[in-house]
């Protein structure tokens, strides 16, 4: 069977730099769980539906391959790092060690912390910009529980800021030149040379030989030799890995802990249920970080359905690396697929009223995020399903519990005039996007 | 209960093992041996949570 190619076109590039998400919804509603979109002069199948995504998520990397699907990290990362790495290589660093279950209360309190520090100086009342604000946030609160509190306690606004460039520079039009001269990826470029020189700066500043019990992970890669002494990697390798490291957390869960803010604030009757929820668990004075790593359900149930409806990814890729057959198609080797995330979360046959925030979808008997399994897919699913799903719901919780125990919001817009940019593979909250805040009167 | 497990989704992290050691073993760059595919119930809770937190979904508990 051929596979058939959507409306619009004759290539899709422009749409996916301008609408991503209505031109995947298009691609089901003309063609079903399997059809396809050009890009750049080359097809990518596009897969919805359970069966299809299914295939997808089942499929090993020697079938359907990351490693071509995202020309555009590589001038992020730099070369030598995660996708120019084999899937042996990339299964190898995917054990991260900092996201082990023994280690995971610990990073609760750093969060908890983390939270605290950001809101001591917020005086009564004030406003926000939820993109700024948790998007250094988390590039504190990831910094600190992947490489070290050490190194976290040398970072700034400013590394959040050039960090916010490098996710900028995502444009798609890296399918056809990830070097192509436009403003984004001049800046992208920029600020990857401005942290290889700030995390530089930080290197030029330790001790060689520091206590062994004060070493983060800096130190150790600066530790690393190669056999005639000479260090094993430089600023621009170890940028590279933290970077990396970084990455997939990062945006993620700032634009997720800003969308169940804003979804908990459209949404009032859920907001005083998960903020009595909240007061009541933590009546007996109790530890975020020892709750954080517990149920807290209605919490979870609001933060669970701000991500069906927010993806922060909503497109993810492979390359086949041998003819692939699914649902009765022949994929040829050479081809992308894709699976949508943003159109499997909203499919209304598998989550009724798709579009309506509903958190009580997830309670039981309905659990609708574990009936779907191929389908309520925002941290992926099968082989590749995100590693770090439980850190982020750990990390939103504490979150959650800090901001919501101390903290009164409102929105500073209409509600209608939250929504993401799509403009870069890498989707981000568009401004405005402001909400004010105030103390909580001490009951 | 008892268990099953999807060893195509298992990517060897280990989490089970650390939620219930007793009934998962994963040496290292290998994926999850089950040690007790019916577990007595008092294992339940460990046993729960590593289902609930295995990484990719690989495991399922199905009662009688």
């Amino acid at each position: 069977m051929t596979i058939p190619l959507v409306s619009g076109g004759p290539d899709h590039l422009d749409e996916l730099r301008s609408d991503p998400i209505a031109l995947m919804r298009r691609v089901r509603a003309e063609c079903g769980d399997v059809g396809s979109f050009r890009l750049g002069g080359r097809e990518v199948v596009l897969l919805s539906g359970a069966e299809a995504n299914e295939f997808f998520f089942r499929s090993p990397d020697e079938e359907l391959d990351q490693a071509e699907a995202y020309p555009f990290m590589t001038p992020i990362f730099g070369e030598g790092v995660v996708f120019d790495a084999t899937p042996e290589q990339r299964r190898e660093a995917l054990h991260n060690q900092a996201l082990k279950g023994s280690f995971l209360k610990g990073h609760a309190a750093t969060i908890a912390g983390e939270v605290d520090r950001m809101t001591a100086g917020w005086g009564k009342s004030g406003e926000i910009d939820l993109l700024d604000w948790f998007a250094e946030l988390t590039i504190y609160t990831s910094s600190a529980c992947l490489i070290g509190r050490k190194f976290r306690e040398q970072l700034d606004r400013r590394f959040a800021e050039l960090y916010h460039d490098l996710e900028r520079g995502t444009d798609a039009l890296a399918y056809v030149d990830p070097y192509a001269p436009i403003d984004s990826f001049r800046r992208r470029d920029e600020a990857r040379r401005a942290l290889v020189a700030l995390v530089q700066g930080i290197m030029d500043g330790r001790d060689p030989r520091p206590p062994r019990e004060e070493r983060d992970l800096l130190d150790v890669l600066m530790s690393l030799k190669e056999p005639d002494g000479t260090a094993k990697f430089g600023a621009d390798q170890i940028t590279g890995m933290f970077i990396s490291m970084m990455f997939a957390g990062h945006h993620t869960s700032s634009g997720t802990a800003a969308w169940t803010l804003i979804e908990l604030l459209r949404n009032p009757a859920v907001l005083a249920d998960v903020t009595a929820e909240l007061d009541a668990l933590y009546a007996d004075g109790r530890q975020v970080e020892f709750q954080a790593l517990r149920a807290i359900p209605r919490l979870e149930s609001a933060i669970k359905e701000a991500l069906r409806l927010h993806p922060p990814l909503i497109l993810l890729l492979r390359v086949a690396k041998s003819d692939q057959e699914v649902l009765g198609h022949r994929v040829p080797a050479g081809t992308m697929v894709g699976c949508s995330l943003a159109v499997s979360n909203r499919i209304p046959e598998d989550f009724p009223d798709p579009d309506a925030f509903d958190p009580a979808r997830y309670a039981a008997p309905r659990e609708e995020d574990l009936l779907n399994r191929w389908t309520w897919v925002p941290f992926g699913a099968g082989r590749h399903r995100c590693v770090g799903a439980n850190f982020a719901m750990i990390q939103l919780k504490a979150i959650f519990s800090v901001l919501l125990r101390d903290w009164e919001f409102e929105l500073a817009q209409p509600p209608d005039t939250y929504r993401n940019d799509h403009s870069k593979m890498v989707v981000q909250l568009a401004r405005p996007c402001a909400v004010r805040y105030r103390r909580r009167k001490q009951a | 209960m008892r268990i099953t497990v999807d060893l195509d989704l298992c990517q060897g992290h280990a989490m089970c093992e650390l939620e219930a050691p007793e009934v998962f073993e994963v040496p290292p760059r290998q994926k999850v041996r089950v040690l007790d595919p019916e577990p007595a119930d008092d294992l339940r809770p460990q046993v729960t949570a590593a289902v609930r937190y295995c990484p990719t979904r690989a495991l399922t508990l199905q009662e009688p």
